[in-house]
């Protein structure tokens, strides 16, 4: 095969439709760029789960009366139940330093906040979460010392339902995006095909291969998906520092968000780079067989 | 070398066959005129020499395959047995006379060692050897079929199908081409030229096949293009 006599025929194709080329290059960069997001968000939300529900399922918090025997009474309850697999202690100051910390980004929230403003409270883990109820019955809502029980496992459901849907939507956009790409693909293709048809029809008739016909315009949609991909790839780089690094410093160094790291990204390029090549070459593959005569 | 034997095309939108139960026989060697008027199924009969077509019944050989039988990816391989020439021309205007050339040999990836010694050999032939680098809009028609023609003749193809190849050009011009496609012939390539122009079926004499409606209606060998013209 004359690698020349190819690559020449790509660069003119890719150069004769520049508008067409560029659209497609943007529609594919965004719709595997989502793809991309989509897939760290879902990353995220398992690291996320990791953090949250593995370590407090219910909180009791307790009421700002209560006595030193009270306390004690409820720790020991707490490390006799069969229920509860693990609990700790956590003071007005702990719980005071904890919301610093969370809330570092909001210095005027921080110092509004006076110090016992915080409940100190009793962090349990259950051996099976799904037995909130139990425990709640145990301790009732201001008695003994207890203020009040909550089920965090209840506040993370929601938290990672939205998480969850904001990584649907995501996928959702990109796949309609990634129609669009396919069909601009596919148009670009035909047109590209149209502007080439006096060169195809001579190779048809001198009898130049049909895969050496096709070449050439496969080729340039790879070579636009490529392109895409690494805008996409681009973008999730910048998103990265400029967003996630900065916008979401605090919370992360919290420990509330996970982090995303220099390997997540690392490890789903090369699939944005793959689905963008293959995705734009199938398409063109497609295209060529079912609308143009070569 | 061309057989066709009871060969039917009809295409679907039209009632009338295209080619109506067509049967001859065109040796190796030969030099064909296939004439009649518009629409009486000359282009077609080319069509489906080159494959571009299946007939609807009947059998097509050409170079001893038969074309009904073959599958899709041995058309490439007949083609490269097979030269074309067309009345307007189709030559790719971007590129000069020797990339014209030139092309149809890349595209069927022959060494490029090749290529540089038979393109100038095959433009000698067709008495183009100056104008190896001017483009196709530099030359005149007569001057533009003969770079088709070497482009159809360069890899010395066994059948050179003409579909009106002096249809564009004046007498003058036309029997330089003629001349042209009878020193083709005497180099043992079979050739088939369909043509309206009877100056030159006249005045050649060589076999004639007429086609009136889609059927064969006189095959003379040494013929003339119409009684009584």
């Amino acid at each position: 095969m004359r690698v020349n006599f190819v690559l020449s025929e790509v660069a003119t194709g890719l150069r004769r439709n520049l508008t067409m080329t560029v659209a497609m290059i943007l529609t594919t960069a965004i719709s595997l760029g989502l793809m991309g997001t989509g897939l760290l968000i879902a990353g995220m939300i398992s690291d996320m789960k990791e953090i949250y529900y593995d370590k407090v399922q219910v909180s009791i918090f307790l009421a700002d009366g209560v006595t030193e025997e009270q306390r004690a009474a409820i720790d020991q309850q707490l490390s006799d139940s069969p229920e509860v697999a693990n609990h700790i202690y956590e003071s007005k100051d702990e719980a005071y330093a904890r919301f610093q910390q969370q809330f570092s980004q909001q210095p005027e929230l921080v110092q509004n906040t006076p110090p016992d403003a915080l409940p100190e409270s009793f962090r349990v883990e259950l051996v099976n979460p799904e037995r909130y109820e139990l425990i709640a019955a145990e301790f009732p809502n201001g008695q003994d010392g207890v203020d009040q029980v909550r089920d965090e496992g209840d506040f993370l459901d929601r938290l990672f339902s939205l998480l969850n849907g904001a990584r649907n939507a995501t996928i959702a956009v990109a796949v309609v995006q990634a129609l669009a790409a396919l069909l601009l693909i596919s148009n670009t293709i035909q047109l590209a095909a149209f502007n080439r048809r006096n060169e195809t029809n001579i190779m048809r008739l001198v009898g130049a291969s049909r895969w050496y016909t096709q070449l050439p315009f496969i080729l340039e949609a790879a070579l636009a998906g490529l392109i895409g991909a690494l805008l996409a790839i681009g973008g999730l780089v910048v998103t990265k520092i400029l967003f996630v690094d900065k916008t979401l410093a605090g919370p992360i160094r919290a420990g509330i968000i996970p982090p995303v790291d220099w390997g997540a990204i690392a490890f789903i390029s090369p699939v944005i780079a793959a689905a963008g090549v293959g995705l734009a070459a199938v398409a063109a593959y497609v295209t060529l067989r079912l609308y143009v005569r070569i | 070398m061309i057989e066709l034997q009871h060969v039917t095309k009809l295409y679907p939108a039209s009632s009338r066959p295209a080619l109506d139960d067509v049967s001859t026989e065109i040796d190796k060697g030969e030099f064909v005129f296939l004439i009649g008027s518009s629409g009486s199924g000359k282009s077609t009969f080319l069509r489906l020499l080159l494959k571009e077509d299946d007939p609807t019944r009947g059998t097509v050989i050409v170079n001893g395959k038969t074309l009904n039988t073959m599958s899709k990816w041995q058309v490439p391989k007949l083609r490269r047995t097979i030269g074309c020439v067309f009345q307007d021309f189709r030559l790719l205007n971007n590129r000069t006379v020797g990339q014209n050339v030139a092309f149809a040999l890349e595209v069927i990836n022959k060494p490029q060692r090749t290529i540089k010694r038979v393109v100038p050999e095959v433009l000698e032939m067709v008495g183009l050897e100056g104008k190896t680098n001017r483009l196709p809009n530099e030359l005149s028609g007569g001057e533009q079929q003969r770079v088709a023609i070497a482009r159809a003749f360069v890899n010395r193809p066994l059948v050179l199908l003409a579909d009106e190849p002096t249809g564009n050009l004046d007498p003058e011009t036309s029997e330089g081409i003629m001349l042209l496609l009878e020193r083709i012939n005497r180099t043992g390539t079979t050739v088939v030229m369909a043509t309206h122009d009877y100056h030159i079926v006249d005045s050649m004499r060589r076999r004639v096949i007429e086609l009136s409606e889609g059927a064969l209606t006189r095959d003379q060998s040494r013929g003339v293009y119409g009684v009584g013209r």
